[in-house]
């Protein structure tokens, strides 16, 4: 206890340092909260199964070629796929204020001293790396049910993708997590609906010229159309790193102007949740 | 003059009301209060259930904005200079408010890491200061596990492992059965005693501001009522009665007109 005697430092700790405490603790509540993890994984791998066996019966009933359903079947997986990874990151990210607010805890976190670009840094480093770890095992899973030639793939243009529009997604998850702060009884669900938005307009399941026209244009702006447009491209048809330069400037175009205003508009949320006094309040 | 470790001056909050035509202020939560403590004390204020306490101690850790007046810790805008305040202030809040799933240890590991101090310090730092409050070696467990009084122990562990040098303790005794809130009564004198800490303290137990505080405000209605130590203050209520025979609740009946429980009554029936 002689340390109380002495006057903390304001600098307090390096900036990484900082932000890991943040993945720390999400990994402890991973940890604790498994089961959840479980029925999660299990879910996220059931919908890669069904949505792309919809594929094999097309390719089963003659309804396109050996090769288009083939193709067919690539191209669900990897939807399914780049859908599982990009809503573990958004919920993972979105989630940091609502979450806190279950745990009572949001108080104690807020009254840190530490940048709240840190803060944020940290939800968004194990978002991406819970996100990637869940993908990947849905992935090993559902490769022993499909049949897939990945001969054609360039893995490094999908890794380039996926980490430049992981960027991307982190500042539209940090935006969708401002709604708590502003409307702590309906942020939560509004937050999902972004994320059901995304869903819809971004391609996922088909590709977005299926979509009526005014809905198309929403597509142009969101990032997880750049993200399935270049990780197809990648591995469908082998589109190197210099191929996939539309997708990778546009997903770097979304990050640069993302992570900037995501955090400006957390800020404000902070600072208006602090004068209508609405941090505390339970959703 | 002694350093002054909190300024409050002209401090107001309110919340709700409606929007339009014209903002309107349903619920003054703190009305111009204005107090000022000096390095080294134990600073008590006292009110019932919704007479401003808990508010208060929002706006000093900064988690409320104020509508007008001003907070200085240690000579620092509270609201100028929120980061730097921060790293001086700690906070015990009436709830232990934890990860509940998570252990005692990983929750302060985690809460002492994002004020920037090392794991291995954190470790040696918190086993020094449950083991001052009794709280035995069950710090692997979830916190879910622990009673409300070990709960309590660790939050203010949590608030103490990051030397704050102006310490805010909300309601830290609420709840708890005599024996933890002996345990942490102790804690707080033995802080005050030996170590370069204030402390402000909120309570409604009469008894504890009257053993630990140097200094005592009554907070009625968002408004300070009286102010002095607490022999000033049994002295201000006296009336020509012997002081041994006036309590601290019959002091504060006296001051504020009020019973300890009535501002609760009034916000609860809006």
């Amino acid at each position: 206890m002689a340390s109380i005697t002495t006057v903390p430092t304001l600098a307090g700790g390096s900036s990484w340092s900082l932000a890991m405490a943040f993945v720390e603790r999400q990994t402890n509540l991973w940890k604790r909260y498994w089961g959840w993890e479980l029925v999660w994984l299990l879910y996220g791998l059931v919908n890669t199964l069904a949505v792309t066996l919809i594929a094999e019966q097309i390719g089963q009933q003659g309804g396109a070629s050996p090769e288009a359903a083939q193709e067919l079947v690539l191209f669900l997986l990897i939807g399914t796929l780049v859908w599982a990874y990009l809503s573990a990151v958004l919920d993972d990210i979105s989630l940091v204020v609502q979450w806190e607010r279950w745990e009572g805890t949001i108080e104690h976190t807020l009254m840190a001293p530490v940048p709240r670009s840190l803060h944020l840094l940290g939800m968004s480093v194990f978002g991406i790396l819970h996100g990637s770890i869940r993908t990947f095992l849905i992935f090993a899973i559902a490769l022993l049910f499909f049949d897939v030639d990945f001969s054609q793939a360039d893995w490094l243009g999908a890794v380039s993708v996926i980490a430049i529009g992981s960027v991307s997604v982190a500042g539209l998850a940090v935006l969708a997590g401002v709604l708590p702060l502003l409307y702590p009884e309906r942020g939560g669900q509004m937050s999902l609906m972004v994320q059901a938005s995304l869903l819809l307009v971004s391609g996922v399941y088909y590709e977005v010229e299926v979509l009526p026209a005014w809905l198309q244009v929403f597509s142009f702006f969101s990032p997880a159309t750049y993200i399935l447009d270049g990780i197809r491209g990648a591995i469908i048809d082998g589109d190197s790193i210099s191929e996939l330069g539309r997708e990778l400037g546009a997903l770097a175009i979304f990050g640069v102007a993302l992570i900037p205003l995501s955090l400006v508009a957390f800020t404000w949320a902070e600072s208006y949740a602090k004068k209508t006094g609405k941090l505390k309040r339970q959703g | 003059m002694r350093d002054l470790a909190l300024e409050v001056i002209n401090l107001s909050k309110g919340f709700g009301g409606a929007r339009w035509p014209k903002r309107k202020t349903a619920v003054s939560a703190v009305n111009h209060v204005s107090l000022r403590v000096n390095r080294g004390e134990i600073f008590g204020v006292i009110g019932a259930n919704g007479s401003g306490k808990s508010t208060l101690i929002r706006m000093i850790s900064t988690l409320l904005t104020p509508d007008e007046g001003y907070i200085g810790v240690f000579g620092m805008n509270v609201q100028k200079e929120e980061l730097r305040v921060r790293r001086l202030i700690n906070r015990v809040s009436p709830d232990p408010s934890f990860f509940r799933v998570m252990s005692a240890q990983e929750n302060l590991l985690f809460f002492a890491r994002i004020y920037g101090i090392e794991p291995k310090e954190i470790k040696r730092r918190a086993a020094e200061i449950l083991d001052k409050l009794n709280m035995g070696d069950r710090l692997s467990e979830p916190l879910l596990n622990l009673s409300r009084g070990q709960q309590q122990k660790v939050a203010v562990a949590r608030a103490f492992l990051t030397s704050p040098v102006l310490m805010l303790l909300d309601e830290p005794t609420t709840g708890l059965d005599p024996h933890s809130k002996r345990d942490v009564q102790e804690f707080v004198v033995e802080v005050r005693e030996k170590h370069d800490a204030t402390i402000l303290l909120t309570t409604h137990d009469m008894d504890e501001a009257e053993r630990l505080c140097d200094r005592i405000t009554f907070l009625a209605g968002g408004r300070i009522v009286a102010e002095g130590t607490p022999l000033e203050l049994r002295m201000q209520a006296a009336h020509g009665r012997p002081l041994e025979d006036v309590s601290m609740e019959t002091v504060f009946l006296e001051l504020t007109g009020k019973r300890i429980e009535e501002d609760e009554e009034v916000l609860v029936n809006g």
